[in-house]
């Protein structure tokens, strides 16, 4: 168990703030450089991935619960389809921005944002999602092992 | 406004309904969902048909980009068609799918079943409206992806393997189309097919574009399951859970044969080029292979969903027959064949779901003498199976009819000796299921069993009714698949 591990917690504690805010500058930066929803939603993931393997998988799950990552897998493709819509009741093509404010260029900058929201809450929440089905067997695995060894014991 | 956006909605109101499907994660919302987007999706097909019929073909820039640069959605009259077939068939089985989804999973399964089933829709809808050669993949990934889970979620344990099995094949074909159309920007610059169009033909001697020619030719024939590369079929068809066999005969290998016409006939640059190639030859050589080494194979199958699957390639061997003839006659016959199996396919689905559905079991042996305990679903499956044998009076001889006359055209009296002994070997294994289901006595397990529920007959019914109905008039069907033939030889876009 990497729990009794001080300087690993330690090192972690000091280390997810920074990966987390490195997560939101990937994300809003998107539009003028490297990066965009998709890395970033990867990096706020990992950032809950490495707290769960340094805490156990059930402390990262009070940070960020199941049922929630199971709402945010769909909801962020919802948001990004919904962008589209909107420009349509706007009055534009599928997915055509410019409407979203006064300014066509600025309105490109909204639309952008809005569908990067939508990818990272997407790729975050099913990273997580991945992470906890498969971190959940290795605990199950873990119980079943320490069943074993406690009637092994007894034995 | 709304007609205006028809090419979008057509892809979106699936896309959207997907994510909702998930959202809710219960049962009976998202059945309705995927009914209500389904008929939509279905609604917006026939707009964009009457749109198509009126004023040609129609572009519509995504995000308001203007092709060649942005994503284009392109309908004209080859892919409408397609597009017609794809949600048509999709209409009819969605209904079908509560009462066997609702009995077999939980409220969050069935949740996600539909919002799979959806995804699988937008992605062979998308491939099939699109006109950005990338995008193609894109959406054939979301569709392949989705398939997979579906077919995983089978009754059967082996339906695990199956969708492994169809995941790695898929995926190599993937790779080759990804492969080809990357050799295709290499030489163009350009990946948007209409403009693509109008590039190759120029350099279609060279040798990257020779070398695209062959790996999208390898890769999407993997995915429409000509003969030597079908081996994900069979049991991908035979252990998913009925509205995934279904929907899949229906509509997958269907949208794969869309593809391949669509490079080779209008990216590649027409008719003659494509009879210049040596494509033709080997779809002649391997088609005639498919109808008799599927057929057969298929007569000796003790599970009767499995049985079919085979036909499946069977049948997609007399659609590439069609293709392979590089003719009028041929094309239609091809793209009618392309409707009137996807009919009948997943009808025999369906009516075997319905079997599976009361009897727990589609092995022949399980079936003895069920004729008399499921009358109409067992009518049913004989009536498509006429259908597929070719019998006057049902859509399939519409089919024969067209690939007979097509090879008559070109005097080769020998291939029309073929399709015939091939559509008899097709009666041996329907004559098996007849013989099984209404001359044998009951098993021990038929005697208790009661009709199958209305809620699976009737869009069943809806299907073989289209079987009949498409076997006696013919002008819808045939006039539509002519004027798609006509636009493919002439490689018009």
């Amino acid at each position: 168990m990497m729990r009794d591990t001080v300087i690993l917690r330690v090192v972690v504690k000091l280390l997810l703030p920074a990966i987390l805010i490195f997560a939101l500058y990937v994300q809003f930066h998107g539009e003028y450089g490297p990066g965009g929803g998709f890395q970033a939603g990867v990096a706020a993931a990992a950032a809950i991935i490495l707290y769960g393997m340094i805490f156990g998988i059930d402390e990262a799950q009070k940070v960020v619960p199941r049922r929630i990552v199971n709402t945010m897998i769909p909801l962020g493709v919802l948001i990004f389809a919904g962008t589209g819509v909107a420009s349509m009741f706007l009055g534009e093509n599928y997915l055509n921005y410019s409407p979203f404010a006064s300014k066509p260029v600025n309105g490109q900058h909204v639309g952008i944002l809005v569908v990067e929201a939508g990818v990272f809450i997407t790729v975050a929440s099913t990273m997580l999602a991945i992470f906890y089905v498969f971190g959940g067997r290795a605990d199950e695995a873990d119980q079943r092992a320490d069943e074993a060894g406690k009637k092994g014991g007894e034995g | 406004m709304l007609a205006a956006h028809l090419p979008a909605l057509q892809v979106v109101i699936p896309l959207l309904a997907a994510p909702l499907c998930a959202l809710f994660r219960r049962g009976f919302i998202g059945w309705l969902i995927a009914v209500v987007a389904n008929w939509l999706a279905f609604a917006a097909s026939i707009g964009l048909l009457f749109r198509v019929m009126n004023e040609g073909v129609i572009s519509y820039a995504m995000g308001g980009w203007a092709p060649p640069i942005g994503i284009e959605y392109r309908v004209d009259m080859i892919n409408v068609f397609v597009l017609l077939v794809v949600s048509g068939v999709g209409a009819v089985i969605i209904p079908f799918a509560r009462t066997g989804t609702a009995a077999r999973f939980n409220d969050t399964d069935q949740a996600w079943f539909y919002t799979m089933y959806l995804l699988a829709l937008t992605g062979l809808l998308g491939v099939t409206i699109t006109g950005d050669a990338f995008n193609i993949f894109v959406f054939l990934e979301i569709s392949s992806l989705a398939s997979y889970v579906m077919i995983a979620m089978g009754r059967d344990r082996r339906a695990l393997t199956a969708a492994y099995q169809y995941l790695i094949m898929g995926t190599v074909g993937a790779t080759f189309i990804v492969i080809g159309i990357g050799l295709l920007w290499a030489m163009t610059g350009t990946l948007n097919m209409a403009d693509l169009a109008q590039r190759i033909p120029e350099i279609n001697h060279t040798r990257p574009v020779l070398a695209a020619l062959a790996f999208l030719a390898v890769g999407i024939s993997l995915k429409l399951a000509l003969f030597p590369l079908h081996l994900w079929l069979p049991n991908a068809y035979a252990y998913a859970p009925a509205v995934a066999s279904a929907f899949l005969a229906g509509t997958a290998t269907k949208v794969a044969i869309y593809l391949f016409l669509r490079f080779f006939y209008t990216v590649f640059g027409g008719g003659e080029f494509f009879a210049s190639t040596p494509i033709p030859a080997m779809f002649l050589a391997l088609s005639i292979v498919a109808m008799f080494a599927a057929s057969t194979v298929a007569v000796f199958q003790a599970d009767v969903k499995r049985m079919f699957a085979y036909s499946s390639v069977a049948q997609v061997g007399f659609i590439t027959l069609g293709i392979s003839m590089v003719s009028d006659a041929g094309l239609t016959a091809a793209m009618v064949h392309l409707f009137n199996h996807a009919i009948m396919k997943a009808g025999i689905f369906m009516l075997l779901g319905a079997v599976m559905f009361r009897l727990g079991s589609v092995k022949l042996e399980d079936m003895a003498g069920i004729g008399r305990k499921m009358p109409f679903t067992m009518a049913g499956i004989v009536i498509l199976g006429l259908g597929l044998i070719g019998t006057p009076g049902t859509s399939g001889f519409v089919s024969k009819w067209w690939i007979v006359l097509a090879a008559l055209e070109k005097d080769q009296w020998w291939l029309v000796a073929l399709i015939l002994v091939a559509s008899l070997i097709t009666m041996i294994y329907v004559g098996r299921i007849v013989e099984v289901a209404y001359f044998r006595e009951p098993s021990a397990k038929a005697v208790t069993l009661r009709e199958a529920p209305l809620m699976m007959l009737i869009p069943a019914y809806v299907l073989v009714a289209a079987t009949i109905y498409f076997g006696l008039d013919t002008e819808w069907s045939v006039g539509l698949a002519q004027r798609a033939a006509a636009a493919l030889l002439a490689g018009t876009y």
